[in-house]
């Protein structure tokens, strides 16, 4: 179909969706099937080309990073903002900027994609680059095993026309690496330190890794210290401030400076890169703070067992209200065996004042067989937060919840308090 | 001080995924709030096999898991299928059920051999049988989980279907039935983890490790309403 007539029919459709409130996919959705190529002629002539960021987690974090980073360096970026990572996402967010004539005024488009999606997407769209963060226990229920995960990730870089960054410590991810012939490569890692803060899923249950033999990376996590962190470029170290919490997030940062310091070559302005760097706040949902009865809520974004390890890990729970909400929609995941490859423990202390989302009990037995008390078993999210927040008016409150059980807290909470809208 | 049941835990470096660690916490809570004192065996390829064990628990692992275990499973396979024999409870889910049966023929019709502890034969198949599932089971009521495998199991002999399918595949595509039972191992493709939220199955294997080391099981029942909970709210979700 005629590009500007398609362009044209989409807005419509996009406007229509926000008017009935409706999320990013629906038109997004429209225009996919009406002119499957919309996407590809859109970014084709894009003078830095396209970049995919895929892995397990810290996708949107990630990418929002790499979006902020790259701005600093003087580029116009596009990006599909909206955490709707599936291609239709990425139709509906090119809708909402491009021209009615169909062209796109960026630089660059910084994509981020789901794994699945993103070698559909690849099969159409060659990237000039890629991201591959990790490869973890997530929705094994949609790709299988891990292993599996891996080889989807395998096809993105293949695909990769320039260069593709990977994670040195996830084995999977800088295997990788072997299948490449044509492209640079460039990994981000941790020190040696820090490793043993990162356990890597195969570690879990008594798997140790090599702190030896591991090749050299463009950009290493050195140090973590509150609301700061030490990171090493090249041959050089700099210590930033950092509004980013989560430990993935810091350890995600390394990953999107290899990025852009790859995309930018000898062009990097590094003093302005750190600078942006430091200003990055999180993604919704990922560790976004909100004001309540003027007391913090932290929402913690939690899908895998991994995320939910290192989101234990990086908030503690001291003087917190703590709720847990876990829903098992399908972009949730429909399996709960994720839940018991969690260690809960550091919550035994202060126990959980509130358990909520379609599998709360699912989740208040397993706090149950760590000896975790639970104040509240409520499946009705909205009351469960009314309640939660009301028993405890006075504190600091943390939520760790799945996917949908954000969508939907914050839902609620946009009816007591400012939350940003994601569109 | 309290009786020891001593659990002997197979291959969790390689073979635990999806969650399978959930059965051995339920065996050692459960075995602390009946009185007992339970000792977890870790055991792994290579390892000593160790000379008193209870109970046995097995999960399932990555294809590339399941060849690293395979030769060292091959080795301590008399002795398991001695103890089995005796009546010692066991609990193999996805991967070691499969290798606990006579063998595994992959996708590309290589012969991977199992210890013929129970009577079954799994074929791989392209198909993944993925999604909640009920079963009925005439030995423990309904049982519910969830399965992700694709590798098709068939049973004969004296090896009794666990249950049968009221939601989702099981064992395969053909027969209606999941999981096996040979005397008191239990082998089973369902994760959930399996045991809490049917913790009948739990105390079966409890039970039958008390009885066979100490005589006899005479605590009071523990309070389960938060996994019947559980239990009712998994039925309710589509497969």
């Amino acid at each position: 179909m005629f590009q500007p007539l398609v362009t044209v029919l989409g807005k419509a459709v996009r406007s229509a969706a926000r008017l009935r409130g409706g999320g990013s996919a629906l038109p997004g959705l429209f225009v996919e099937k009406i002119s499957p190529d919309f996407i590809s002629r859109t970014l084709s002539d894009l003078p830095y080309g396209t970049v995919v960021i895929s892995g397990t987690n810290g996708k949107t974090t990630t990418t929002k990073m790499v979006v902020e980073l790259l701005e600093s360096q003087g580029l116009k970026v596009f990006t599909n903002r909206t955490g709707s990572n599936f291609t239709r996402g990425v139709a509906a967010a090119l809708l909402g900027e491009v021209s009615l004539s169909g062209k796109l005024v960026a630089d660059i488009a910084v994509l981020e994609l789901d794994e699945a999606h993103a070698v559909k997407f690849v099969s159409q769209i060659k990237p000039r680059y890629s991201l591959l963060l990790n490869v973890m226990r997530d929705q094994l229920d949609r790709f299988g095993e891990i292993d599996a995960t891996a080889a989807l990730l395998t096809k993105i870089a293949e695909a990769t026309t320039e260069g593709v960054v990977l994670n040195r410590e996830d084995r999977r991810v800088a295997k990788i690496k072997d299948s490449l012939t044509s492209q640079q490569v460039s990994y981000f890692g941790l020190s040696d330190d820090l490793l043993a803060t990162f356990p890597t899923d195969d570690e879990l249950h008594g798997g140790k890794r090599a702190a030896a033999k591991r090749p050299a990376a463009s950009v290493t996590l050195e140090k973590i210290e509150p609301h700061q962190a030490t990171f090493g470029i090249g041959n050089k170290q700099f210590s930033t401030p950092l509004k980013l919490a989560g430990l993935y997030n810091i350890f995600n940062a390394a990953a999107a400076l290899a990025l852009v310091a790859m995309i930018t070559k000898s062009k990097l302005d590094q003093p302005n890169l750190i600078k942006a760097l430091s200003n990055v706040q999180p993604a919704f949902g990922r560790g976004e703070v909100l004001t309540i009865g003027g007391q913090p809520l932290e929402l913690v974004l939690v899908k895998n067992p991994s995320g939910f390890r290192l989101g234990l890990a990086s908030f503690p729970p001291a003087g917190y209200a703590t709720m847990i909400a876990i829903n098992d929609n399908y972009a949730d995941g429909r399996d709960m065996s994720w839940l018991w490859d969690v260690d809960f423990s550091s919550l035994a202390e202060n126990g959980v004042a509130e358990v909520s989302g379609i599998r709360a009990y699912d989740m208040a037995l397993r706090l149950d067989y760590d000896n975790i008390a639970v104040e509240q078993i409520e499946t009705d999210l909205a009351k469960a937060l009314r309640d939660f927040i009301d028993r405890h008016p006075a504190t600091p409150k943390r939520i760790y919840c799945t996917y949908t059980a954000m969508l939907a807290l914050r839902r609620e909470l946009a009816k007591i308090t400012e939350v940003e809208v994601i569109s | 001080m309290s009786q020891v049941i001593t659990i002997l835990q197979l291959y969790p470096r390689d073979m635990n995924i999806y969650g399978d660690h959930g059965n051995l916490l339920v065996l050692t809570r459960r075995l602390e709030r009946y009185g007992y004192e339970p000792k977890v065996i870790e055991y792994n390829p290579g390892d000593n096999f160790p000379a008193k064990v209870d109970l046995v628990v097995g999960g399932g692992g990555q294809d590339s898991g399941q060849s690293k275990i395979q030769d060292d499973l091959l080795k301590i396979g008399p002795q398991l299928k001695t103890m089995a024999e005796a009546g010692t409870p066991m609990l193999m889910v996805c991967g070691l059920y499969q290798l606990f049966g006579k063998f595994f023929k992959t996708k590309d019709g290589e012969i991977i051999k199992g210890i013929g502890v129970l009577d079954i034969e799994t074929y791989g198949k392209s198909e993944r049988l993925i999604g909640n599932i009920i079963t009925e089971s005439p030995f423990f009521g309904q049982i519910v989980g969830y399965e992700n495998h694709s590798g098709q199991t068939y049973l004969s002999g004296d090896t009794k279907p666990l249950g049968l399918v009221m939601l989702g595949a099981g064992n395969n595509t053909d027969d209606g039935h999941e999981g096996a039972r040979y005397k008191n191992v239990i082998g089973t493709y369902l994760h959930g983890s399996v045991l809490p939220k049917n913790p009948q199955l739990a105390d079966f294997l409890i039970k039958q490790a008390i009885i066979s080391r100490y005589g006899e099981f005479t605590k009071p029942p523990l309070d389960d309403s938060l996994a019947e909970k559980a239990r009712a709210a998994a039925m309710k979700r589509p497969r």
